[in-house]
């Protein structure tokens, strides 16, 4: 049998919209998202769960894409990097980032980004201890990670102030 | 890398998953969180030729109270060992240390069953499971059994479970009210996988001597262990501060880890001494007189 038929067609949930992938059942999420749909806002580094780069939300908690299979996903909702911005306009973490410093080449910036939209939901109020706990689980090679602290405390701020949705 | 090809099953049931799990035998894994699996499949250090998908069995993710103890389904993730109030109230030292597992995103996905299954011998879980006195509920075809985990936990990532065989909960005797507990790890960044850990469980007698002492160390071995004539002779003991020194001495001398070239075995037997002083002192700072 060629490979081809093996595949298996997926009907996925991502970013609010449902799109149509035939896969392999082995193919990674995180190569769906950046090769089958083009969404290469979601990075990959090392492909076993330890960089971050590649985490995305399932459900709104952060996951792993690189440790997820497609096929998992049906009936799941994924989010990715993508969606944050709503009609051009960054979200108040992005915001926080870009005003902060909080990133130079920005490879590790879409994985820092979805795990802490999640976390301040679940957290509005963390310390510069429980943030740093947290970002403990994504690796930056650029800025020692004091001013992505500093951006966390500025958007955690900011949504208070906004009210989260 | 990328995995191996393999086929995949969703089943919606538990019923369902231990009948695949039985028709497929030794060719299949079952996927939990994938926080362990994940990483051996895309390094393929493991080649399964069907995975079977445990994720839909949300019957699997529970927690609940039993008489005297807690059972805790399978599938309960680490975020929910280490935020539900049920878990923190009741077993206090099992939230702490599922709080420190690995990253946020990993605990959101990892599962308890994955974490005994997987028997890391840092891991966390299978740690406060064997000084917890926890036992394995585990399913197949063919009926249900009950493993204490401390004879579960094998060697290095060996458990004693059969081909289709799964874990479906872990019981925990909930230790006597005014019990004090400790639990300490080290490891060089936050996250990584513990050099050395200790978890201690103290009960005091109104005089305030020890009752019981319960105290095991992760870090030494291939399995978490419990220190068995350490708990013995503390019986009766007044655990000052000069009495934790001494016994946590004896401990990083009766530890036997294994030779590291990364980690000599005099540094982890410091660390083991300083974790276990660690972990007594707040069990008994954390007791109460009965
Ligand atoms: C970056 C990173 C850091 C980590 N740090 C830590 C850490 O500090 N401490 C720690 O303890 N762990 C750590 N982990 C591992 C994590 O805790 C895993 O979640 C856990 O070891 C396995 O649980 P899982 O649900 O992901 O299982 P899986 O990866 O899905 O499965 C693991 C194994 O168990 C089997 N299995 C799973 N569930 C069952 C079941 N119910 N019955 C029978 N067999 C089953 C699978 O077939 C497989 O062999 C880390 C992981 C990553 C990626
Ligand atoms: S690519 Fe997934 S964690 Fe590094
Ligand atoms: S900004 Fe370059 S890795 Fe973080």
């Amino acid at each position: 049998m060629k490979e081809t038929d093996y595949k298996v067609t997926l009907s996925l949930i991502v970013n609010g919209e449902t799109r149509n992938v035939r896969v392999l059942p082995q193919r990674l999420l995180s190569d769906v998202l950046r090769e089958d749909l083009g969404l290469t806002g979601t990075h990959v580094g090392c492909e076993h769960g330890v960089c971050g780069a590649c985490t995305v939300l399932v459900d709104g908690a952060p996951a792993r894409s690189c440790l997820t299979f497609a096929v998992q996903m049906e009936g799941h909702e994924i989010t990715t990097v993508e969606s944050v911005a709503r009609d051009g306009e960054l979200s108040p973490l992005q915001q926080a980032l870009h005003e902060e410093h909080g990133l130079q080449c920005g490879f590790c910036t879409p994985g820092i980004v979805m795990t802490f939209e999640a976390y301040l939901k679940e957290n509005p109020t963390p310390s510069t201890t429980e943030i740093r706990d947290v970002l403990s689980g994504n690796l930056c090679r650029c800025t020692g990670y004091q001013n992505i602290v500093a951006a966390i405390l500025k958007a955690a701020a900011t949504l208070r102030e906004k009210g989260v949705e | 890398m990328k995995p191996a090809p393999f086929s995949y099953h969703r089943p919606g049931s538990l019923s369902e998953a231990l009948g695949l799990l039985s028709d497929l035998g030794a060719d299949a894994k079952p996927l939990a969180g994938g926080q362990s699996l994940g990483p051996m499949l895309n390094m393929r250090l493991a080649r399964p030729a069907h995975i079977v998908d445990l994720n839909d069995l949300l019957e699997l993710d529970y927690v609940r109270r039993t008489g005297d103890g807690l059972e805790i389904g399978g599938m309960t993730r680490h975020h929910r060992l280490a935020s539900a109030p049920e878990v923190r109230r009741t077993l206090p030292l099992l939230a702490e240390a599922a709080s420190t597992i690995g990253h946020y995103a990993i605990r959101q996905r990892g599962t308890l069953g994955g974490s005994i299954v997987h028997a890391d011998p840092a891991a966390q879980l299978p740690l406060v499971a064997v000084v917890l006195e926890a036992e394995a509920v585990i399913r197949s075809r063919a009926g249900e059994r009950v493993a204490v985990v401390a004879d579960f936990l094998q060697s290095i990532m060996t458990v004693d479970l059969a081909d289709g065989e799964l874990v479906t909960a872990l019981r925990f005797p909930v230790p006597p009210t005014g019990t004090g507990w400790g639990f300490e790890l080290f490891s060089r960044r936050r996250g990584d996988f513990a050099i050395a850990s200790a978890a201690a469980l103290i009960e005091l007698a109104p005089s305030g001597a020890i009752a019981a002492l319960r105290i095991a160390i992760g870090g030494a071995g291939a399995v978490p262990v419990r220190l068995d004539e350490i708990e013995h002779s503390a019986v009766g003991e007044f655990p000052d501060g000069m009495w934790c020194a001494t016994v946590a001495r004896c401990i990083a001398e009766a530890a036997n880890p294994e030779e590291d070239p990364q980690i000599p075995v005099p540094f982890r037997r410091e660390l083991l001494q300083t974790l276990a002083e660690r972990a007594l002192t707040a069990a008994h700072s954390r007791a109460a007189v009965a």
